[in-house]
């Protein structure tokens, strides 16, 4: 009775437990008995105190979250092979947790009538049951389990510990080594390293006035800057830096990134004028293992798949959550996650190089466009990407050229899995319009400068945010002095560029309503990227442009440098600079709500206070756009 | 005899008659109410007159869902015989899988498809096919509206002119882009069920609620 998809179905299962304790027999019977479901993503499986249904599920492709209704909180994620919603079946209880689609996924529902009776009859099966039962994991063999790192967190752990490890309280040693100014360098050499410490406390009365490091000793007293003999005074760091001991964990990092040190003091109420009780280094931070930057950074670096990646990056998106809850400065935060999706991307092409059976013929640039490119991606949006490669012999560039997309369909897909959707419009390295030579690239670039059509200032706007992420730094240097070359000959360009930006409709009407979407799948909805977010980018690009400065990519930053360079238009630019972080902040918030690129927005879900924040952003918005117009005199380009 | 006359249709078997019958239920616009029926066939090769249906199989997908043991495959007991393409299907013509006359196959196909809006990637071909031995078996032209999944995909991509796309998408393109595993590929059935997949992964990508969103 098998049918080739029940054995397509087998054959999946056959790799994961328990179904791998079952002989192929019983296997290929249950398989057929299985139903495939779809679930689109945000889409509920079985809601919290739901009747258990007559069947469990396994994920094909996607994943699964368990989550406590009503809390954003994830408990559990479940990925491909993954068994869930089994034992309410066995126990005849309720659905404990809320089982929702994280993203686009499949799920094989199989009948618990037909599995009972192999449970029952297979000792291997019966075992594999207990234990994920006790141990309350999806898959208690597999060890990516074990640990509680990046989402895949186990329920009680995350209940106990590291719920969100960011928001508790670090823990730091209280048992504090100090000595006072006078204290010779050699005696507290000694001292630290008897009480195996990395830093000293100095204090003076009982307060901490510097610290020692085994930093300062390296740099100050090895090389013979200051001699042995000398006194702790003459070596510390100070003043020093302290904070309050109900520092958590995120606050601590924060801190120890924004002052570039090591070590921070902890005192009675957070200020130089009480007594210090402990001392936090980098070490303490790194043992409080959790979703934190430098261990996912590490994390990823190590990763050898995409599929540990994508559990990576949930751990990421974990994270962003709980800055974003915290209200951790936007500015801080968007570099964060952008220098982890960075770094994944990376990774991704790390991989898919080392996946790749034939060396490259020569140097290549990988090139993120778009909100990567500028830094501002903090949701998981579509990939923009492009290959540059150097120059070869006419004869040899159409072999090089599939050598290249080879290498751009492999890193796309692995960017798919990983989480960035496909570009709809095929803005990928992995098409050939966008994996090119050098000279291909400033003739077309050249050739859009001089061609400002509607097409060609939308491609430009979308590629002059490059970012290099890989490969060869000096290919994309060289192609941004070509493309400045031909701007400056031609300044007509930035006219069209500077139209191009005024061309996203107003966020507001007349009344100062919001203008909603009046039709499409969107209807009623406000598209905050097209009508708020967009014109002010837009802006940024050309006014930076006009500039002849490549380097700075991000918004914010784009305002603050030309705040800078046009002291008497600084106010607006700082105005914009903030409406821009606000906005990301906006949008970034409404995608984790609703776990999707949080490009539009239901307004009767806003309360008043929301409402109010983004209308403020219009005004500004507003200004921005009547600048450009005016600087660029784009009134007198035939729109 | 005129070959129109209502006499002449009055002697088509029952299975025929109780197919038609199915077409006067009008069918849901819901997409979630609506049962599609994905099909694919293995063909001999592509004239429409020579060739010959090995093997058809389809699924129904009803509200995200598909049922395992209410899928489709039969396989043709075959007179014409391609030696080119069973390389492609690995279809030998005495194999071991049981197999029914091409009457038998259409008789259960059209059972199994009732009224249901029939799914393909570039499903002309395969209606052709069927339409074809329906003809050769002295039987009218199935009724089924139909979906193309290539046209439907190409309806998720950006129109740009500029940058340069594909014409044609094959299956093999959709099942890298939604990475569908492409194991059974060349097997009514298998492929049938990429198609499912890749129909369901558009459709929520389109975001369509109503049917005649699809047909548009």
């Amino acid at each position: 009775m098998k049918n080739t998809i029940s054995e397509r179905i087998a054959d999946f299962l056959k790799n994961y437990p328990p179904f791998n304790a079952m002989d192929s027999k019983q296997l290929e019977k249950l398989s057929l008995e299985v139903v495939i479901i779809h679930k689109e993503s945000n889409t509920i499986v079985f809601g919290e105190n739901e009747k258990p249904h007559e069947q469990f599920y396994v994920v094909n492709k996607g994943a699964i979250a368990l989550s406590k209704e009503g809390s954003s909180q994830i408990l559990d994620i479940c990925d491909e092979g993954d068994v869930f919603g089994l034992r309410p079946l066995l126990a005849h209880e309720n659905y404990k947790l809320e089982a929702k689609a994280y993203e686009e996924t499949i799920l094989y529902a199989i009948p618990i009538k037909d599995f009972k009776p192999l449970a029952l009859e297979n000792k291997r099966i019966g075992n594999f049951l207990i234990e994920s039962f006790a141990s309350n994991t999806g898959n208690p063999y597999s060890i990516k389990h074990r640990g509680k790192l990046y989402g895949t967190n186990n329920e009680e752990d995350q209940f106990s510990t590291n719920k969100i490890l960011d928001l508790q309280p670090i823990k730091y040693s209280t048992d504090l080594i100090s000595c006072n100014e006078g204290t010779k360098i050699k005696t507290i050499a000694n001292k630290m390293t008897k009480h195996n410490v990395s830093s000293i406390l100095v204090e003076k009365n009982n307060l901490p006035v510097g610290i020692i490091t085994d930093k300062d000793l390296r740099k100050k007293i090895a090389t013979g800057l200051f001699p042995i003999t000398a006194s702790a005074k003459t070596t510390m760091s100070t003043p020093i830096i302290t904070y309050p001991k109900d520092l958590t964990l995120a606050q601590s990092q924060m801190a120890m990134m924004k002052s570039n040190i090591s070590h921070l003091v902890l005192t009675e109420d957070g200020t130089t004028d009480s007594p210090a009780v402990g001392i936090l280094s980098k070490h303490d931070i790194m043992v409080a293992v959790g979703n934190n930057p430098a261990v996912l950074l590490r994390a990823i670096k190590r990763a050898t798949d995409f599929k540990r990646l994508r559990n990576i990056r949930h751990g990421i998106m974990n994270l962003l959550r709980g800055y974003l809850d915290q209200n951790i400065p936007l500015g801080l935060v968007s570099k964060i996650i952008s220098e982890l999706n960075d770094a994944s991307s990376k990774q991704v092409i790390e991989i898919a190089l080392s996946k790749m059976d034939e060396d490259l013929p020569v140097k290549f640039t990988w090139l993120s466009m778009g909100s990567q490119g500028r830094g501002e991606q903090l949701l998981n949006t579509d990939q923009d990407n492009a290959i540059i490669f150097e120059d070869v012999p006419e004869e040899e560039l159409e072999k090089t050229r599939n050598h290249f997309l080879k290498l751009g369909e492999s890193i796309t897909k692995g960017l798919n899995i990983i989480g960035f959707d496909y570009c709809p419009a095929d803005m990928m390295a992995s098409n050939r319009s966008w994996c090119r030579s050098l000279k291909e690239w400033k003739e077309i670039t050249a050739h859009w400068i001089h061609n400002p059509g509607s097409e060609e200032i939308l491609l430009s706007s979308i590629f002059f945010d490059y970012n290099v992420t890989f490969g060869e730094k000096a290919l994309a240097d060289e192609l941004s002095h070509s493309i400045f070359d031909h701007a400056n000959h031609y300044p007509q360009f930035f006219v069209h560029l500077a139209s191009g930006a005024l061309k996203n409709p107003s966020p507001s009407g007349f009344f100062r309503d919001f203008l909603v979407e009046q039709d499409g799948e969107h209807k009623d909805f406000f598209d905050l990227k097209l009508r708020a977010l967009m014109p002010i980018i837009d802006a940024a690009r050309v006014l930076i442009l006009s500039h002849s400065i490549k380097s700075i990519n991000n918004t914010a930053e784009r305002y603050e440098k030309l705040a800078e360079l046009e002291p008497n238009n600084k106010e607006l630019y700082l105005a914009c600079s903030y409406a821009s972080k606000a906005l990301l902040k906006f949008r970034t918030r409404q995608g984790l709500l609703h776990n999707d690129s949080g490009r539009y927005i239901a307004l009767d879900k806003l309360n008043k206070e929301e409402k109010i924040k983004l209308k403020r952003t219009f005004k500004t918005v507003k200004e921005i756009q009547s600048l450009i117009e005016i600087r660029f005199q784009v009134k007198n380009l035939i729109r | 005899m005129w070959p129109f006359s209502k006499k002449r249709q009055q002697e088509f078997p029952d299975f025929w008659w109780s197919y038609e019958a199915h077409f006067k239920e009008k069918l849901s616009d819901d997409i979630h109410k609506s049962t599609f029926v994905v099909l694919d066939t293995e063909t001999t090769g592509f004239s429409l007159i020579k060739d010959r249906m090995l093997c058809i199989g389809a699924l129904k997908l009803l509200d995200n869902i598909i049922v395992v043991k209410d899928s489709f495959e039969v396989y043709i007991t075959q007179e014409h015989y391609n030696s080119e393409s069973t390389e492609i299907h690995g279809i030998l013509r005495k194999s071991k899988r049981a197999r029914v006359s091409e009457l038998e196959a259409l008789k259960a196909f059209l059972k199994y498809a009732k009224n249901h809006v029939l799914v393909g990637h570039h499903v002309m071909f395969d209606i052709n096919m069927i339409n074809a031995a329906l003809k050769r078996n002295g039987l009218p032209k199935l009724k089924n509206q139909t979906l193309d999944t290539e046209r439907l995909y190409s309806k998720t991509l950006l129109k740009s002119t500029v940058v340069q796309r594909k014409e044609r998408y094959t299956l093999d393109d959709l099942a890298k882009k939604f990475s569908i595993s492409r194991k059974d590929r060349h097997t009514a059935l298998g492929d049938a069920f990429i198609t499912a997949i890749a129909f369901l992964r558009i459709v929520e990508k389109l975001k369509s609620k109503k049917l005649k969103d699809l047909f548009r």
